[in-house]
C-alpha cells in the first residue's frame, strides 16, 4: 500500500491576521504556523491504513523553503519519506493564497511523477485553514482521472476499494471508491497522535526529497485585495440575569428585527 | 450564445433552499452583465425541480436526468455537469456552497481549466469580468479575486444572498442526457438520514449554539434544546464541547466546524474564543448570554445579558414560545 498526503503550513487557529503592506497577503510576522489541522487527519488516517495493511506514507507539501518544519513533524509521527515541492519566497502565492488550480496541477504532476509509481490513495485535508478553499483535494483527483470523496469521516480499506462516509446536510453518506483514489480529511475520522520522541529521533535522520514544480497555466484568479471585515461594533449589555429576558426579546422583535 | 447559469442543487423535484438565493444573484448578476440566466438541475427529479424555479423568476433551465445520474455519483455528476456548461458556453456558473457544492466544484473547476471561488459572500460584474469575494482565515479576512477563468465558478454562502420571488414567470425546461461518466467512478451507496428532521445548520436563520458555560451534556440537552425548538433554530455547540464528547461535529461552529450566517445566533455559555468567532462574526444579530461579563462574546454580540444560563435560558425559553404562540 502506498499513500501519498499531501499538506500544508498554515497559521494556527489562534492567530490573529494582520494585513501586509502590499494590501494581498497577511502580515507573517510574529504569526505562528503549525500542520494545517485537517491535514493532522489525514497524515494519521494514512499511518493507521499502512500499520494495518503494510506499506508507506509520504507527505508532501507544495510551499515555501518554511515548511520543512511541518514536514518534519509529519516524518515524526512515523511517515515514511516526504517530498518538498518549493515556491519560492515572495512569488505569488507564496504567502498561502494560492490559485487552486494551479496547485492542483503542480500537485498533480508531482504525484504522477513520483519515484517508484503513483500511489493507491491520495490523502487531503478537507481544507486549508488559510485559503478555505477546500478545492485542491478533487481537482488533483479529477485532474488525475481517480475517484474522489471530500468530508471523510469514516474510511475502510477493503482489497480493492476504500468504503467512505461523509457528513451531509441532514444525512450521512457511504461511498465506496475504487482504488487508486482520492479521500479528504474531516475531523472525526481519527485522533491525530503526537509525535514521540522515538519518532522525532527517527525523522532527524529521514531526508525531504526536493522535487521542482511543474510549470503550469498561468493562474486565472487574481488576488486584488485581501482586508480585514468590517468591524461589529462593541455589544450593549442588555442587563443582568432572568430580569433582562423582556428586554432582550423587545429589543430582538422591534430593534433588530430578528425574532 | 454566452449565458450565466444558475446550478441549482435539488432533492428528488424539489429544489433546495440555496438554490432560491443562486437563481436570484444569477439574475442580479445577468441584468448587470446583459446576459441570459439558464438553470441548470442534475439527478432524479432534475425537471421537476427546474419548474418550481420560476417562483424565482427563471424562465430557461436545462435538466440533466439518466441513467449515470440515477443515483448520486461525483464524477458522473461532475462529468454530465462540465458538458452541459461547455455547450451552454457560460461565462459565469454559480452553486450554494453546501456538500453538493463541496464535491463538485473542483472538479468542474479541474474539468473546465478555471479556479472556482468558494464560499463567495459577494460577486460583481458587469462587463463579462467577475469578481468576488470571499472570507479567508476562517473569516478573519475579506479576500477579493478576479475570476478570468472561462466559465468564472463561484459558490455562494447560505444565507448571505437575497432570493427574491418573482410572480407571474414559467420556466422552458429541456431535459438533456448525461455525458458519459469517465471509466473509473465511486458510488453512494447509503444514505442515512442524521439530525431527526432538526433545522439545518448552515442554513438555519436561528441558531442557538451553546458552550463550556452549560457545565454539563445533560445540562445543554436541556437549556439550549429547548429554546432552538422554541424559535425554530438549529443547535451549534462550540469546539470546548465538542472536543469534549458533549455534542457531535456537525454542530461545532468556528474555525474548523461550520461557519454559519443566520439573522439571529444566540450564543449560551461561550465565551468566545477567536475560533469561534470566526465561524459566526457574519450572523446579522448575535447575542450573548454569559456569566462572566469581560467575555469576549460581548464584544461582538449586538445584545448581551451578564447572568447565568441556568437562570436566563429557562425564563427566555418560556418567553420565546409564548411570543410565538401569540403571533
Amino acid at each position: 500500500m502506498k499513500v501519498f498526503v499531501c499538506v500544508k503550513r498554515v497559521p494556527g487557529t489562534t492567530a490573529r491576521i494582520k494585513i501586509a503592506p502590499d494590501g494581498k497577503s497577511v502580515d507573517e510576522t510574529g504569526v505562528e504556523f503549525v500542520l494545517n489541522p485537517y491535514d493532522e487527519f489525514a497524515v494519521e488516517e494514512g499511518l493507521r491504513l499502512c500499520e494495518k495493511a503494510g506499506g508507506e506514507v509520504t507527505v508532501m507539501s507544495y510551499g515555501t523553503e518554511a515548511v520543512a518544519k511541518e514536514l518534519r513533524n509529519c516524518l515524526a509521527m512515523g511517515a515514511h519519506a516526504a517530498i518538498h515541492v518549493p515556491v519560492a519566497p515572495g512569488a505569488p502565492g507564496a504567502g498561502g493564497l494560492r490559485d487552486p488550480l494551479a496547485t492542483a496541477r503542480v500537485l498533480a504532476a508531482a504525484i504522477q511523477s513520483a519515484a517508484g509509481g503513483p500511489p493507491d490513495l491520495v490523502l487531503f485535508g478537507r481544507q486549508a485553514i488559510d485559503d478555505d478553499s477546500a478545492q485542491v483535494g478533487l481537482m488533483v483527483a479529477t485532474l488525475l482521472a481517480l475517484p474522489a470523496a471530500p468530508d471523510v469521516t469514516k474510511l475502510v480499506l477493503g482489497p480493492a476499494a476504500v468504503t467512505v462516509e461523509r457528513e451531509v446536510e441532514g444525512a450521512i453518506e457511504t461511498y465506496e471508491l475504487p482504488l487508486p483514489c482520492v479521500v479528504t480529511a474531516h475531523k472525526g475520522l481519527n485522533e491525530p497522535r503526537l509525535p514521540n520522541m522515538k519518532g522525532i529521533m527517527a525523522a532527524k535522520k529521514k531526508t525531504i526529497t526536493t522535487v521542482a514544480a511543474a510549470a503550469v497555466a498561468a493562474a486565472d484568479q487574481q488576488v486584488e485585495s485581501l482586508e480585514l471585515p468590517p468591524e461589529r461594533k462593541g455589544g450593549r449589555i442588555v442587563g443582568e440575569g432572568a430580569a433582562a429576558v423582556p428586554e432582550l426579546l423587545r429589543l430582538l422583535r422591534q430593534e433588530a428585527n430578528a425574532l | 450564445m454566452p449565458c450565466i447559469i444558475a446550478l441549482c442543487e435539488q432533492s428528488d423535484g424539489t429544489p433546495k433552499k440555496v438554490a432560491g438565493e443562486v437563481a436570484s444573484e444569477c439574475l442580479r448578476q445577468g441584468r448587470a452583465a446583459g446576459l441570459p440566466v439558464v438553470a441548470l438541475t442534475i439527478g432524479p427529479g432534475a425537471a421537476a425541480a427546474a419548474a418550481h424555479l420560476a417562483k424565482f423568476g427563471i424562465e430557461e433551465a436545462a435538466a440533466i436526468e439518466g441513467e449515470s445520474v440515477a443515483s448520486y455519483s461525483g464524477e458522473a455528476f461532475a462529468a454530465a455537469l462540465a458538458a452541459a456548461i461547455r455547450q451552454k458556453d457560460a461565462a459565469l456558473v454559480v452553486v450554494g456552497a453546501t456538500s453538493f457544492a463541496r464535491d463538485l466544484l473542483g472538479r468542474l473547476g479541474a474539468l473546465l481549466s478555471s479556479s472556482p471561488a468558494t464560499d463567495c459572500i459577494a460577486l460583481s460584474g458587469g462587463s463579462g469580468s467577475f469578481k468576488a469575494k470571499r472570507p479567508v482565515y476562517a473569516g478573519k479576512a475579506i479576500l477579493s479575486v478576479a475570476l478570468t477563468g472561462r466559465p468564472a465558478l463561484a459558490s455562494l454562502r447560505p444565507n448571505v444572498f437575497a432570493a427574491t420571488k418573482v410572480a407571474g414567470k414559467s420556466t422552458r425546461v429541456e431535459t438533456i442526457a448525461p455525458a458519459a461518466p469517465p471509466a473509473k467512478c465511486g458510488r453512494l451507496v447509503h444514505r442515512v438520514a442524521a439530525g431527526g428532521g432538526k433545522v439545518e445548520l448552515s442554513e438555519a436563520e436561528v441558531v442557538v449554539s451553546g458552550g463550556r458555560g452549560l457545565k454539563t451534556p445533560e445540562n445543554f440537552r436541556k437549556l439550549v434544546e429547548p429554546l432552538a425548538a422554541a424559535l425554530g433554530a438549529a443547535v451549534g455547540a462550540s469546539r470546548a464541547v465538542v472536543d469534549a464528547g458533549w455534542r457531535p461535529h456537525s454542530e461545532q461552529v468556528g474555525q474548523t466546524g461550520r461557519t454559519v450566517a443566520p439573522k439571529l445566533y444566540i450564543a449560551c455559555g461561550i465565551s468566545g474564543a477567536i475560533q469561534h468567532l470566526a465561524g459566526m462574526r457574519t450572523a446579522r444579530t448575535i447575542v450573548a448570554i454569559n456569566k462572566d461579563k469581560e467575555a469576549p462574546i460581548f464584544k461582538v454580540a449586538d445584545y448581551g445579558i451578564v447572568g447565568d444560563v441556568d437562570e436566563v435560558l429557562p425564563i427566555l425559553t418560556e418567553q420565546a414560545k409564548a411570543l410565538k404562540g401569540a403571533r
